[in-house]
């Protein structure tokens, strides 16, 4: 432990362990389960407040596991420890022309954080993705290999760092979305992509939500390659600014790729979508903006609160004061404008043409609403504190199948439904299960998926 | 059957048989109920021939209802069920147990819904893998995951197998296109996992079930994504004086960004036999040939054709071929396509294997191949998908040389384990079966394995589901709940805490 940290721990409350390296995180959560306590499993906080509201006697903060490991650009592999910040990685790959192709979304402005916060691990257990969901897969679909801790203490791998690879289960992808509840990523090994030289978007406007549906399955339907396809009624397009000019709805379809194809693809995509409403177009600059601002769900984004994500070993400048706001309210971050006055977010994948049924029962009640994933990721603002999961979760049931996840939402909102989609009886048993392998003692994050879990 | 060691047969199991298949035939009238050894005999193995085992009754049941009877009933008589789609598991996934239920799926064999507004196609899990494709074709769609047994190999099966192909690096394995299931747990109990959207929103079960080798469940209905046909594609054979030039191609054209469609090599040997077989005409003065296809509008194949063939000049490729027509695109896979039975014609038998290896190995990987192919005084050919690193060396023998089997075996094993060593994998896309179940701990030790047996024991505690499969060792659940912890042992003097 160095003087620093050393220093920098005693200046803060008692309720925040962190672990140096993997020996570490082992050692701890062998402790933890042996006597009993419980460990909330974190980065940086950038996402604390995801998820069901816990209370643990610690949290696991592995934002000292950083560094990338490994990078071979022509072998399109990267290895980074779970700590390190998923900015660093990117701007790291970027300086070989490369990307994380599934587009990782940054919960930070959603969620009242600075942007840029997050970090590997936690990007696997959020599985995330981007505009790029429908072609290039999510989290999941570029997780090659993890190390990781479960909650026995023990340390692990799974799968390795080639792409093709089936040498026993999947657990990189069966862990993904897992939130911290089974095992503590230590270091993911992901699959990275050459970026597209350039991008245009192209834009149809004026379409309701049926209409840029319909659209929209026709554009990603074509051989044109379309990398990103959503709709922003015309009370959302106001609140992004690349297309608030339109001043009514906003249908928009990437184009991304080598300059003489996206030429082509623009030139056929037009004449295949002429008839559906006037185009317009977006720059490479514009398109960049646009798309950035619609992964992060910007037209919701909430003010920024807190400084909470500063507060990381060897790092606290931000003083004490935060550090006690921890001490009182460990989770869930508090959200701007007190609670139960924050608008609640809502995030609901479901079949694309079915989006726009979902977007209908929101817009009943009072709700907003935008369409990413060609209409399937339905992002929903709803006013007023009541549960919402009455109104949307039925109406996801009623498409044939899906899922709605609470994302954002003052404390007694969130404390009263559940946060993530529910699970069937079987399942729900079948899940309680594999816990009870990973995590016998309910060390890891206990509740924050599912109570009693 | 060379060493490989089963569980052994319950012997109250074998004594109670024709009790066991009464039951059956109460639950599954008719002619699924199969008990006479001469009926049996197809099923006795899969695409590894070398392993041959009767099942105690082959049950081939037509509803998801009667696949829950069947494993609530081997679940309650504590009777082994080994799950099978057309039986072409290259490692052994669908060997039969003596004393086991050999489950066959070929009876869901319905396409039950064709969505092209959401892409998506709702298959029984006994539809070959070709026959999405199929139906889908007239409005210009397909499936993409393309395993050389396509014609045959059910969609069940590549679920159960993480299926690949020769487009994986651009398309991704059948994990990512796989959009939901529906399956019968041992209890049988029936659950759904995903549907026509994306992602489960939380735990990713559907991801752990792709790929589990029929040890989790059995899969009574599939979702999966299809995709638009490429407008064109179009591709350049390129041969080379060495395999590390051609190596040298294969990391360049990825360097500059570009993700071909497909992108194979194959060695002189297998260059020789392709041609030797059906006449591709293929550059036989090659130490290495590359097939480069790219895919997608045809402003960009066009452009990109001719960027790949800038790449190949520049690094001494001795042939550059690009095809200007679909026939002669044809052509130029027909070779490759060919690699099996084209060794086939000048080996009585041969084994495939199925190591990945990160790209750069390739050199050293081959040259130790030659080595190794030099002591076992067997011959051995390589094709390889370039583009992701899985290698599939064909190591010739004659089985009816006594001991060359085994000779090949042993072989293929320290072929796999210099996969390892130079940081890659077991298995790219034939999975681990019983074939290499032997070496899977020269990847994993004893608690990687453990924590993946502790998901087998939630969906399977008393390992009834295909085992002898996967794990070398079959642990009790029992025995991998227990949790090892001195109490009272503390604290961690050396974390640092706030």
């Amino acid at each position: 432990m160095s003087a620093a940290t050393r220093a920098a721990s005693a200046a803060i409350s008692g309720d925040r362990l962190c672990p140096r390296d993997e020996a570490d995180v082992a050692e701890t959560v062998r402790w933890a389960a042996s006597e009993g306590r419980t460990l909330d499993v974190a980065g940086r906080r950038s996402k604390a407040a995801l998820g069901r509201a816990i209370q643990t006697d610690f949290t696991l903060e592995l934002a000292a596991l950083t560094g990338v490991t490994l990078y071979e650009p022509e072998e399109l592999v990267l290895s980074a420890r779970a700590g390190t910040p998923v900015a660093e990685i990117e701007a790291l790959v970027a300086g070989a022309n490369q990307m994380m192709a599934f587009e990782p979304m940054d919960f930070g402005p959603l969620l009242g954080q600075p942007p840029g916060e997050g970090t590997l691990g936690g990007l696997l257990a959020c599985n995330l993705a981007g505009p790029r969901r429908p072609s290039a897969g999510a989290a999941r679909d570029h997780a090659l290999g993890i190390r990781a801790v479960s909650g026995r203490g023990e340390a692990f791998k799974a799968g390795g760092r080639v792409v093709k690879n089936v040498t026993g289960y999947d657990l990189p992808r069966g862990l993904a979305g897992s939130h911290g509840t089974f095992a503590a990523f230590t270091e993911i090994t992901i699959k990275v992509l050459p970026r597209p030289e350039t991008v245009e978007t192209l834009l149809i406007l004026g379409l309701d939500d049926d209409a840029a549906a319909s659209a929209m399955s026709a554009a990603v339907g074509s051989y044109y390659d379309v990398s990103g396809a959503a709709h922003l009624p015309a009370d959302v397009v106001s609140r992004l600014p690349a297309v608030a000019g339109a001043g009514r709805s906003v249908t928009a379809l990437r184009l991304e790729g080598v300059q003489p194809s996206i030429l082509h693809r623009r030139g056929k995509l037009e004449a295949l979508l002429r008839a559906r409403g006037e185009l317009a177009f977006l720059d490479a600059d514009a398109s960049r903006a646009f798309w950035r601002a619609l992964r992060d769900v910007e037209p919701f984004a909430a003010p920024l609160v807190s400084p909470l994500v500063s507060l990381r070993a060897g790092e606290v400048g931000a003083g004490s004061a935060a550090g006690e706001a921890i001490a009182a309210s460990p989770s869930p971050v508090p959200l701007p404008g007190g609670e139960g006055e924050v608008a609640a977010i809502w995030r609901v994948s479901v079949a694309p043409m079915a989006g726009a049924r979902i977007g209908a029962a929101v817009r009943a009640v009072g709700g907003r609403c935008f369409y990413d994933w060609s209409g399937g990721l339905v992002w929903i603002e709803m006013p007023g504190i009541e549960p919402h999961a009455p109104l949307i979760r039925p109406a996801v049931s009623a498409t044939g199948g899906g899922h709605a996840t609470l994302i954002r939402a003052g404390a007694p909102v969130r404390a009263a439904q559940e946060v993530f989609q529910p699970l069937d009886a079987v399942t729900g048993a079948l899940v309680k299960r594999m816990k009870s392998g990973f995590d016998p003692a309910g060390v890891l994050s206990p509740g924050r998926m599912y109570a009693g879990m | 059957m060379s060493g490989l060691v089963m569980p052994a047969p319950k012997a109250d199991v074998l004594a109670r048989r024709s009790e066991i298949v009464a039951a059956l035939r109460e639950i599954v009238p008719g002619e699924g109920v199969i008990d006479t050894e001469t009926e049996m005999r197809p099923f006795e193995s899969d695409g590894v021939t070398a392993y041959r085992q009767l099942p105690l009754v082959v049950v081939l049941p037509s509803t998801t209802q009667q696949v829950s009877q069947v494993l609530a009933y081997a679940n309650a008589n504590a009777i082994p069920v080994v799950p099978r789609g057309a039986g072409t598991s290259l490692s052994g996934g669908a060997l039969p147990l003596a004393d086991g239920i050999l489950l066959g799926m070929g009876k869901f064999n319905r396409i039950l819904d064709i969505d092209f507004e959401n892409r998506t196609v709702i298959a029984q899990p006994g539809v070959t893998n070709l026959g999405i494709t199929t139906a889908v074709a007239d409005h210009g769609f397909y499936y993409a995951p393309d395993p050389s047994s396509q014609i045959a190999c059910t969609i069940g099966g590549n679920v159960g197998e993480n299926s690949g192909g020769v487009h994986c690096l651009k398309y991704g394995l059948t994990t990512n296109n796989v959009l939901g299931v529906e399956m019968v747990l041992i209890t049988g109990e029936i659950i759904r996992l995903g549907g026509k959207h994306l992602d489960s929103g939380g735990l990713d079960l559907l991801g752990l079930i792709v790929g589990s080798e029929g040890l989790l469940g059995v899969v009574t209905e599939v979702t999966v994504r299809i995709l638009k046909k490429p407008e064109t594609a179009r591709a350049v054979l390129l041969g080379f004086p060495s395999s590390e030039a051609a190596g040298a191609c294969v990391a360049a054209i990825i360097a500059a960004g570009i993700i071909p469609g497909g992108m194979e090599m194959m060695d002189r040997m297998m260059v020789h036999a392709a041609e030797a077989f059906l006449g591709a005409g293929y550059p036989l003065d090659v130490e290495a040939l590359l097939i480069v296809e790219l895919d997608g509008p045809e402003a960009e194949v066009n452009h990109l054709i001719e960027r790949v063939a800038e790449i190949g000049n520049g690094l001494g490729c001795m042939t550059l071929r690009a095809s200007t027509s679909e026939a002669e695109r044809v052509a130029f896979w027909a070779g490759r396509k060919a690699a099996f039975p084209a060794v086939g014609r000048i080996s009585p038998d041969y084994l495939c294997m199925d190591g990945t290896i990160p790209r750069k190995a390739l050199p050293l990987v081959l040259s130790r191949m030659e080595a190794m192919s030099v002591k076992y005084g067997l011959r051995c050919g390589n094709v390889f998908h370039a583009g992701d690193g899985n290698l599939h060396p064909l190591i010739c023998y004659d089985a009816n040389k006594p001991g060359e089997l085994d000779k090949a075996e042993a072989f293929g094993a320290d072929i796999l384990l210099l996969c390892v060593e130079v940081g890659g994998v077991l298995t790219g896309e034939h999975g681990v079966g019983v074939e290499k179940r032997d070496l899977m701990p020269s990847m994993f030790n004893e608690v990687d394995l453990a924590h993946q047996q502790r998901l087998k024991c939630a969906f399977d505690p008393e390992a009834l589901l295909n085992p002898g499969k996967v794990f070398p060792v079959l642990h009790r659940c029992a025995e991998l709940g227990r949790m090892h912890v001195s109490a009272g042992q503390l604290p961690f003097p050396d974390i640092p805490r706030f």
